[in-house]
């Protein structure tokens, strides 16, 4: 058994469910997101046994493209991240009523498939072809099944589509240079060439404007906190739980190792822009109204703390930015699905219209209470341990980017807890708020379960991810 | 050869069915001879030779090419099924004229003459002349045949007096012999003077800035059929029958003819580009997004060395696109006075099958993977940047960005606004068509060699 099975689940999970029809959609895409994540549990045992999961095949002669999947550890816990959020974002969306759900659901799966065809590609050329797929489903799904008025969700979703896929074209120029320097996309003939300075520069460069769009990081966030706010909640758990998750691991699989010396050379300017994203995305959260948005600014402080540990080039720093990425994708889908929670009960997404939640719905209380702690690194939470660790690397370069990145949990912690006060607590809003149904309990039950139990106990990912990062730190010191 | 003549066969058995009275077979029977001829079209392709003292040359490149022309005009014929409804008494006309274009067209690709090469661009002109204007009723269809033909003929004067000037440097119209002469050091002047002017005729021909001026209103003013054949074959054959000459001539060879390609080529893909995101008509702005993909096909002369293929596969992947995206217009636009885009408003809902067709279309245009507009653009990429033009990549990435644009302003306006319309049943034949097309693309997507090895 090989990893290309997970992505013939998905994929012919995606024509399943829109042959299912309307009223079975829901539930077929379900079912394929557990078969999924089943069988990448089944994939991570045989890893850990030592068993060969790779694939390849000769896919284009001339030039010379391979359909070649690599499952190392890093791999393999994205994969679980995408396989194990995918159900919970599907099974979250069953309180909600959509038109034309076969179409809906289908696309969710297609994009579950290419994300985890961009986590496992070890062939240049096929993670971008992944990389590019991954755009098509969440812009119909914003576009179509968004909300708010047509004419602006439209500005705000092509805008986001445009900058993309404009960020995205370069990275696909700086591949062909390689493969004209390389002969082969595959991934270890790239580690393996041997670029000048200047023109790893370039590269380096061409790469980060992809990734900083995706990610993203200051100055390329403008499109962020418009497209989370109008697309519906389930595209904006995947945009932000997986999607933008897309955009940091390539940083630590394709940018660090293929260009280290400009990584190096540069280290203090993306680090810093990584840390400006930090105290950026906090300072703009604080003055939000609207909580989507403000859920949006605090997952751009958060990635820009992930963005600014990858670039520290330590082991730490990316052992942390992975066990962040992982926390912050299961912590801001639980967030997201928590406003959406309220939506559904309010109509509305106006923080100052929201009041007095506590006193009518306890158990939704306590945990939404969690997730705001969840996110602001509380210790024995998952998100604690990868931002510490984080924060530790950064130390390790210059302290005052550990002192500038710790704001996050200050600034994190002073406006989530005042969103939870506005919300949950004071005067009670007009509107009855009825307490959490099972389907929502359940999703939020799972999510807090996760983040609880690896923040315990973290050390199955650490493990898992360790061996593969210390390869990448090796690739990147390989010319000294 | 045998395909050649076949095809002129066909032609004049589509006349002689008007004769007697079979008009109902006329499509059915062209469309089982033209796959009878893409028969015969595969077997030239399996032994290349020269005919009548290399009038005629049948080589991989002639075939390859002639098969794709073939395959589009089946797509073209089967269209006009549903569009000559009321008019059938002329069907036979209509059909007929196609094949003859087609007959031109192979001619363009596979001559060994120049003489023959420029009989072939008349047969390809006047039959595309006639049907600019053929909806005659129309006074927009007779501007635009007037106008096609007035420029167009004009471009063809240019071309022959090109053709005069290399004979007189040359003393021959064979290609072959020309093809060694100009390898020579000692050229005289008339030889890239006349080069020159071949060029500036053909670039009139694939619609490439500055000679684009006609296409948007030719385009615009033409029946709708006419200008999906303009816009997929026509283009594709002017490009490959360009590529034929600079190979032959060797032309690439000369630092300032590269310079001038690289000029031209930016300049199309720029103001077709800029020009399109301004239409609100959908065959205007294909005429310039057509523009702009010739400055893209453009760059494959700037290092003719293995770019064949890779010129094959784009106007493959590009022509299919096409097919895809005018049956889904002819749809819309069938009992429409104009093209604009407020006819598509709606219809993801109205017909979602179609409305996802012209959009997989459209995002090949753009060269969005998995489609193959994309491998044609990375295949096109990867070549100009081995022969060393990374800028003209770079105004090419621009540019593909900046496509996105007008492309996308389609598919909005088929799913975000409301149909102020009931759109009645499709004909079974525009599935047909746009399906395969469509198909066909996503194939050449999912296995690119497939064509790219055609002519490796």
């Amino acid at each position: 058994m090989n990893v290309s099975l997970i992505l013939i689940i998905l994929l012919v999970g995606a024509f399943a469910t829109y042959l299912a029809g309307d009223k079975l959609a829901s539930k077929v895409a379900l079912l394929f997101s557990i078969a999924s994540l089943g069988f990448s549990i089944v994939l991570l045992n045989q890893y850990n046994l030592g068993e060969n999961i790779n694939f390849i095949n000769q896919w284009i002669n001339q030039p010379n493209v391979s359909f070649a999947l690599n499952a190392d550890g890093l791999a393999i816990a994205m994969l679980l991240l995408t396989t194990a959020l995918t159900p919970i974002i599907i099974y979250s969306s069953f309180g909600n009523e959509y038109k034309n759900a076969k179409s809906f659901y289908a696309l969710i799966l297609f994009m579950a498939f290419a994300m985890c065809g961009t986590f496992l590609a070890a062939d240049g050329l096929l993670y971008y072809i992944f990389w590019e797929l991954a755009l098509i489903p969440i812009y119909f799904i914003a576009l179509i099944w968004g909300n708010g008025d047509v004419e602006e969700r439209k500005k705000a979703v092509v805008k986001f589509f445009i900058y993309t896929l404009a960020g995205s074209l370069f990275m696909l120029v700086a591949f062909i240079y390689l493969y004209q320097k390389a002969g082969s996309f595959l991934i270890q003939d790239l580690y393996n060439l041997n670029l000048t300075a200047s023109e790893q520069l370039w590269i380096f460069l061409a790469f980060f404007l992809a990734y900083a769009i995706k990610i993203p990081i200051i100055p390329f966030h403008t499109w962020q906190a418009n497209v989370y706010q109008k697309a519906p909640t389930v595209g904006t758990m995947l945009l932000s739980g997986i999607m933008l998750k897309m955009g940091l691991y390539s940083v630590i699989r394709w940018q660090l190792p293929i260009a280290p010396l400009a990584a190096k050379e540069y280290m203090y300017i993306f680090i810093g822009l990584g840390i400006a994203g930090v105290i950026y995305g906090s300072i703009v959260a604080l003055r939000q109204r609207d909580l989507k948005k403000l859920l949006a600014y605090s997952s751009l402080a958060h990635v820009g703390l992930i963005a600014a540990g990858s670039y520290t080039l330590t082991i730490d720093g990316l052992r942390g930015a992975v066990l962040q990425m992982i926390a912050h994708g299961f912590v801001v889908v639980g967030l997201f699905f928590a406003s959406e929670i309220i939506y559904r009960r309010y109509e509305t997404r106006v923080i100052a219209e929201m009041g007095g939640i506590r006193s009518q719905a306890v158990k939704f209380a306590s945990l939404f209470m969690i997730l705001v702690l969840a996110s602001v690194a509380l210790p024995t939470t998952f998100n604690f341990v990868g931002e510490f660790t984080v924060l530790y690397s950064l130390s390790q370069i210059n302290v005052w980017f550990a002192v500038l990145g710790g704001t996050t949990i200050i600034l994190g912690a002073y406006y989530m807890l005042k969103m939870y006060q506005h919300v949950m607590l004071g005067e009670t809003n007009a509107k009855p708020f009825a307490d959490v149904t099972f389907n929502e309990a359940t999703t939020l039950v799972i999510i807090v379960a996760v983040l609880f139990f690896f923040g315990m106990y973290p050390k199955p990912i650490t493990d898992l991810i360790t061996p593969s990062l210390e390869n990448i730190i090796t690739q990147i010191n390989r010319i000294n | 050869m045998n395909t050649l003549i076949a095809i002129i066969g066909l032609g004049v058995l589509c006349l002689l069915f008007e004769i007697f009275e079979a008009r109902k077979a006329i499509i059915p029977v062209t469309i089982i001879g033209l796959l009878a001829i893409l028969g015969l079209d595969i077997t030239d392709y399996a032994n290349p030779q020269s005919y009548y003292n290399n009038m005629i040359i049948v080589s991989k490149f002639s075939a390859a090419f002639s098969g794709l022309f073939i395959i589009l005009t089946i797509f073209l014929v089967t269209l006009a099924h549903k569009f000559y409804q009321n008019n059938q008494s002329k069907i036979s006309d209509f059909i007929a004229i196609k094949i003859f274009l087609l007959a031109g067209a192979v001619a363009m690709v596979s001559f060994g003459n120049l003489a023959m090469y420029f009989l072939g661009i008349e047969v390809l002109s006047i039959a595309l002349y006639i049907l600019a204007s053929s909806n005659r009723l129309s006074i927009k269809s007779n501007e635009a045949g007037l106008k096609y033909f007035l420029m167009g003929s004009f471009a063809s004067g240019i071309i022959l007096f090109g053709i005069c000037l290399i004979y007189g440097a040359m003393g021959s119209f064979d290609v072959t012999e020309i093809s060694e002469l100009s390898r020579s050091a000692e050229l005289p002047v008339w030889f890239p003077i006349g080069i020159v002017l071949v060029f500036i005729g053909m670039l009139f021909k694939i619609a490439a800035v500055p000679f684009h001026f006609w296409a948007p209103d030719v385009y615009e003013g033409s029946p709708a059929l006419t200008t999906a054949l303009m816009s997929t074959l026509a283009k594709v054959v002017a490009i490959a029958t360009l590529y034929k000459l600079v190979t032959i001539m060797n032309a690439d060879l000369s630092g300032n003819f590269q310079m001038m390609i690289v000029i031209v080529s930016m300049a199309s893909m720029t103001v077709g580009n800029i020009m399109a995101l301004r239409q609100v008509n959908v065959k205007r702005m294909l005429a310039f997004s057509g523009i702009s993909h010739a400055g893209f096909m453009l760059m494959t002369l700037v290092s003719t060395a293995n770019a064949a293929g890779t010129l094959l596969y784009y106007t493959s992947a590009y022509a299919l696109a096409g097919i895809a995206a005018f049956s889904v217009i002819l749809y819309v636009c069938k009992n429409n006075e104009n093209e604009d885009i407020t006819n598509f408003h709606g219809l993801g809902k109205t017909n979602p099958l179609l409305a996802a067709i012209l959009t997989a279309a459209l995002l090949s245009m753009a060269g969005i993977p998995i489609f193959s507009g994309f491998f044609a653009k990375l295949f096109l990429f990867n070549q100009t940047i081995q022969a060393g033009f990374i800028a003209l990549v770079i105004v090419a990435v621009v540019n593909s960005i900046i496509s996105v644009g007008y492309y996308f302003k389609l598919i909005l306006a088929m799913y975000t606004k409301e149909s102020n319309e009931v759109r009645t049943a499709t004909p079974a034949v525009i599935y047909i068509v746009a399906v395969v097309s469509i198909v066909l693309n996503i194939a050449l997507g999912l296995f690119p060699s497939m064509v790219l090895d055609l002519l490796a």
